[in-house]
């Protein structure tokens, strides 16, 4: 009796989850420029007119620049300090995995003053840099949470045994290690790269001339003739993220089903 | 005196790995937050920026009223949020867990983190689309024949930000509460049964203990960052909806006074920080008394 209720709920719950972004699409190809129903028609335009906004494809790629730069320098940082934090113990070992985990539980508006404090004292220029460094900052904590099962995973033998056989430590890691662990590697970067292809607030504080995708799609939210093409841009970027998704989630399902590990979703880890 | 311990190989090795990542969070994150809290001591007229002591910026942040005002707005909306979004998220993440057939559960986990990965500013935005003058319930309504004359009463107040922050963070709050009943013993369950309680006295003296400590990560997912949010009071909230975030941008963008801002931020976080530490410590003690902890 109790189950039926759930499960009602949970078509509910999933439906409520959704329904806005079932109207991405919807009014992506209505014709009308206001946003409203019934809808009016069937019309490319306004991808037509993506296409044209110069503005837009070099928000795009300082995006996509600043997202490839974070996710890399975060999953690099993530590797050093989720490898130390799960083979070795040392001295003060709490409060520096503390310290690399905080901006975990800050709001990012304070991450996004904070730094743009230290740029306005030191008198740099706002540029692409700045957010990089911001990114990265975010990125870190959620990169080691991954890595972290991956360390606990990694089955230590193996690497003794590299080592027993006379490798170094660097090919060691290099051989045996990074391919054992790449699967967590390659989710922390996509998770990495999402997060900062996403991220508004710390963009919004440290943009200079250079504006972000989302701080461009910020600045064109004001003026309702736009709105239509910005439903476009939503609809692109939505099927690009799922598809992305889609795709981990199969890689991470065959090496789930290589390593003849329990499936049991595992995307939270 | 130091003691000198004798640090082994594996401790330098340690110490090496993390000392980058380490050295990295200390200059973006600790240096920056002191910088913060150095700036706002200080005194700012236009553009220059007077260094001399002063905690008028804290003063003010604390007790001008406008400013109480955009805080305790920000709390209990923010408080209003994680309640709702706990109270949706637990029975959703409880039929992942404990309704749903094995098979079926990487597909709902999916399902529920793909909201995730969809671009957070359009998820907010699209609220507005839904609520506006012009938006989609209105004008549905109006096409139905139930009203002549659009709703006002939906978009821009307090209500339309709570609604739209609790849709943006529901999936955060599902993950960590699913993940806690995944790892939790379902032989305890059986136990209590075969010993004679009934469905719903196990759930609260077995289920809910144990699944704590996820709601308590799921509280803090939410709280945290929602009390700080700048996007959406400022797409739906309308005046009466502003809170503290839109003020700290306004002090360090337009009204040129980021000593102020930087108070007002500081002070936000030491709420932020308050507040937490106060669901941790009602957690243990909750904990304790049902005796798991």
């Amino acid at each position: 009796m109790m189950k039926k209720y759930l499960g009602a709920f949970m078509v509910v719950f999933v439906l409520f989850l959704y329904a806005p972004t079932l109207l991405l699409p919807l009014f992506a190809f209505n014709e009308s420029t206001i946003i409203s129903f019934p809808l009016s028609g069937f019309t490319l335009n306004w991808f037509s007119v993506l296409w044209q906004a110069e503005a837009l494809q070099a928000a795009t790629i300082n995006s996509l620049i600043i997202a490839s730069a974070s996710s890399v320098t975060a999953t690099g940082l993530a590797l050093l300090a989720a490898s130390a934090g799960v083979r070795y113990s040392f001295p003060g070992k709490t409060p520096m995995m503390a310290a690399i985990m905080v901006p975990m539980f800050l709001p990012e508006i304070i991450i996004g003053v904070s730094l743009l404090t230290v740029v306005l004292l030191a008198g740099l220029n706002l540029s692409i840099f700045t957010i990089i460094m911001g990114h990265t900052l975010i990125c870190v904590p959620f990169a080691i949470a991954i890595l972290r099962s991956s360390f606990q995973q990694l089955d230590q033998s193996m690497q003794e045994a590299s080592l027993d056989l006379g490798e170094s430590r660097a090919v060691t890691f290099l051989r045996v290690t990074l391919p054992l662990i790449m699967p967590g590697v390659v989710s922390s970067l996509l998770i990495s790269f999402t997060i900062s292809l996403d991220e508004f607030v710390i963009a919004f504080f440290l943009s200079g001339t250079e504006p972000t995708l989302p701080v461009y799609i910020w600045s064109q939210l004001r003026f309702p003739r736009k709105i239509p093409s910005v439903m476009a841009l939503g609809t692109i970027l939505l099927v690009l993220s799922v598809c992305l998704l889609a795709v981990s989630e199969i890689v991470r399902r065959r090496n789930a089903r290589r390593l003849g590990q329990q499936d049991t979703g595992g995307a939270w880890q | 005196m130091l003691i000198k311990k004798p640090i082994d190989q594996d401790a330098i090795r340690g110490l090496s790995q993390i000392s980058l990542p380490f050295l990295f969070a200390m200059v973006l994150l600790a240096a920056p937050m002191v910088l913060l809290l150095a700036m706002s001591f200080w005194t700012q007229d236009f553009l220059t920026l007077d260094k001399s002591f002063t905690l008028n910026n804290i003063r003010e942040a604390w007790f001008e009223p406008i400013y109480q005002v955009l805080m305790m707005r920000s709390l209990k909306i923010s408080l209003i949020v994680t309640f709702v979004t706990i109270l949706l998220a637990y029975p959703a993440a409880y039929y992942m867990s404990f309704v749903a057939p094995n098979r079926r559960k990487p597909l709902l986990v999916f399902l529920i983190t793909i909201p995730f990965w969809t671009s957070y500013l359009m998820r907010i935005f699209l609220w507005k689309v839904i609520l506006g003058y012009n938006g989609v319930i209105n004008s549905t309504l109006i096409e139905l024949g139930f009203i002549e004359k659009p709703l006002e009463f939906i978009l821009y107040n307090q209500f339309a930000v709570v609604l739209t922050l609790s849709h943006a963070w529901l999936p955060f709050a599902v993950l960590p509460i699913f993940v806690a009943m995944e790892r939790m013993n379902r032989s305890y369950l059986e136990a209590a049964q075969d010993l004679g309680d009934s469905a719903f006295q196990s759930f609260i003296r077995i289920t809910l203990p144990l699944t704590m400590p996820g709601v308590v990560a799921a509280t803090l997912i939410v709280f945290v960052p929602t009390i700080g949010d700048y996007v959406t009071p400022k797409l739906v909230g309308g005046p009466d909806g502003l809170m503290i975030a839109n003020m700290i941008e306004m002090q360090f963008k337009k009204a040129n006074n980021a000593p102020l801002g930087a108070a007002l931020a500081l002070s936000a976080m030491f709420l932020v920080a308050t507040v937490a530490l106060i669901f941790v410590w009602l957690n243990r003690r909750y904990l304790k008394s049902e005796g798991a902890a």
